[in-house]
C-alpha cells in the first residue's frame, strides 16, 4: 500500500468519527468552537503519529504479553510531551482543553491505532497511518465544532458572521447540544454514504 | 465536613454528571448499554475501580509525586495504577461471576481506557481534594456514571422494538436520546452553588 492511500484512507474511508466512532470522549467534550475541535484534533495528531511511530519501531522488541501496558507507556510519554509544550506556546488553548489533555492518553483511537496497524507495519507506513487517521479526526472535530459554533453562537473561528439580529441557539454549545449535533451528522452522513452505495449497486444491476 | 461532602457528591451525580454533562467514559456508555442488567454490571464494576482508583492516585501523588518534585510523571503513573487495578478486578470478577464476565466481555479491560476513571483522579487533584473528599468524590462520579448507563440502557431497550428511520438507527439515534437525557439533567444546574 502506498502512503497517500494509507492517509487518505484514514482521512475518508476509515475515518475515525463517523465511520468508525471512537474517541467520542473529547470529541463530545471540546467541540464548543470550531478553534477548539481544531486544537484537540492537532494535538491527537501529533501523539497519534508520534506512538504509531515509537511503537513500529519497537515492534519486535516488546513481547506480546505485556503490549498493552507497553504501548500505554509510550502514548502516556508522548500525551506528557505534547501537554508541556502547549502548556509553554499556547496556554489559552491548554486553558479550554483543560482536563481533555492528559485524557489522550485513553483515547480509543491511539490505543486501537496502535493494536490493529502499527504494531504490524512497517515504520514509514506507521506514521502514515499516524497523520491519515489524526487528520481524520482532526477534520472531524473542526467539522463538528463549526457546526455547533455556527448554530449556537452565531460565529465560526470567532467572527461574527450573522450580525446582530441573529439569536442563537445557546443550547448547541451546552452538553446537550453535542449529543444532538453528532447524531444528526451520523445520520447525514449514513444517508450520504447508503445513498452511494446504492447508486453503485443499482450501477451494477443494471449492467 | 458532612456538609461539604453532600455538596460535592450532589454536585458529581447530578449536577456536574460524568457522562451527560463532562463527557468522560462515554465509549462504553454508549457500548455497553444495550441492556439494563449488563450497564449495571459495568456501573458496579467501574465503580469498585474508580473508588480504589482515587485513593490509590491520591496517595501516589501525595506520597510520591510531590515528595520527589516530579509532579509532571503524573499521567505516566496514574494510568498505570487504574492499568494494574482493571487486571486486578477483571481476575476477582471471573472468579466471582463468570456470567457478568461474559456479559462485560470485552469492555471490562476496557474499563483501563474509560476517561471516567482516570479523569476523576486528576480532578481530585486539581480540586485539591483531601483523602475523604476524595473517596466521596470518586464513589459519587461512579454512581452518577451508573445511574445514567442504567437509565439509558433503559432508554435503549425501547428503542430496539420502535420503528425508527433508517439512517437513525444505531449511534446516531442512541447519540440523540443521550442528548435529550443531557437536556433533563441541564435541569439540575443550580442545585449546587
Amino acid at each position: 500500500m502506498n502512503l497517500f492511500k494509507i492517509i487518505k484512507n484514514g482521512i475518508v474511508d476509515e475515518n475515525p468519527i463517523f465511520t468508525q466512532v471512537l474517541g467520542m470522549c473529547p470529541t463530545l467534550a471540546v467541540t464548543t468552537s470550531a478553534v477548539n475541535g481544531l486544537g484537540m484534533g492537532l494535538a491527537t495528531t501529533a501523539v497519534l503519529t508520534m506512538s504509531n511511530l515509537a511503537i513500529s519501531l519497537l515492534r519486535k522488541v516488546i513481547p506480546s504479553k505485556i503490549r498493552i501496558p507497553a504501548y500505554v507507556v509510550v502514548i502516556a510519554t508522548f500525551v506528557t510531551i505534547v501537554g508541556m509544550l502547549l502548556k509553554a506556546y499556547v496556554p489559552a488553548l491548554d486553558k479550554s482543553l483543560g482536563l481533555f489533555i492528559p485524557l489522550i492518553v485513553v483515547n480509543c483511537i491511539i490505543l486501537a491505532r496502535a493494536e490493529s496497524f502499527a504494531s504490524k507495519n512497517t515504520v514509514a507506513s506507521a506514521a502514515a497511518d499516524g497523520i491519515g487517521m489524526g487528520l481524520g479526526f482532526a477534520l472531524s472535530l473542526t467539522l463538528l465544532g463549526s457546526v455547533r459554533e455556527i448554530l449556537g453562537a452565531g460565529s465560526i473561528f470567532g467572527f461574527m458572521i450573522f450580525g446582530e439580529a441573529f439569536k442563537p441557539a445557546i443550547i448547541m454549545i451546552l452538553p446537550p447540544g453535542a449529543f444532538l449535533a453528532l447524531g444528526m451528522m451520523l445520520a447525514l452522513f449514513k444517508k450520504i454514504t447508503t445513498g452511494k452505495k446504492n447508486k453503485k449497486a443499482e450501477i451494477q444491476s443494471a449492467s | 465536613m458532612i456538609k461539604s461532602i453532600l455538596i460535592i457528591m450532589l454536585s458529581s451525580i447530578l449536577v456536574n454528571n460524568f457522562v451527560l454533562s463532562r463527557f468522560l467514559g462515554i465509549c462504553p456508555f454508549l457500548g455497553v448499554s444495550k441492556k439494563v442488567e449488563t450497564a449495571l454490571g459495568m456501573g458496579m464494576a467501574v465503580t469498585f475501580v474508580m473508588v480504589l482508583a482515587s485513593i490509590f492516585t491520591y496517595l501516589i501523588q501525595k506520597l510520591i509525586l510531590v515528595n520527589l518534585g516530579i509532579e509532571y510523571m503524573q499521567t505516566i503513573a496514574f494510568i498505570l495504577v487504574i492499568a494494574s487495578l482493571v487486571q486486578f478486578v477483571e481476575m476477582v470478577i471471573q472468579k466471582t461471576s463468570p456470567t457478568l464476565y461474559q456479559a462485560l466481555g470485552v469492555y471490562l479491560p476496557l474499563i483501563t481506557t474509560n476517561c471516567a476513571v482516570l479523569g476523576v483522579a486528576i480532578l481530585n487533584i486539581q480540586s485539591e481534594y483531601n483523602l475523604i473528599e476524595t473517596i466521596f468524590n470518586g464513589f459519587a462520579a461512579a454512581i452518577g456514571f451508573t445511574l445514567a448507563i442504567v437509565l439509558f440502557a433503559g432508554i435503549r431497550e425501547r428503542l430496539e422494538i420502535s420503528d425508527i428511520p433508517e439512517v437513525f438507527q444505531g449511534f446516531p439515534i442512541a447519540l440523540i436520546s443521550a442528548g435529550l437525557m443531557s437536556i433533563a439533567f441541564l435541569g439540575f444546574s443550580g442545585l449546587v452553588k
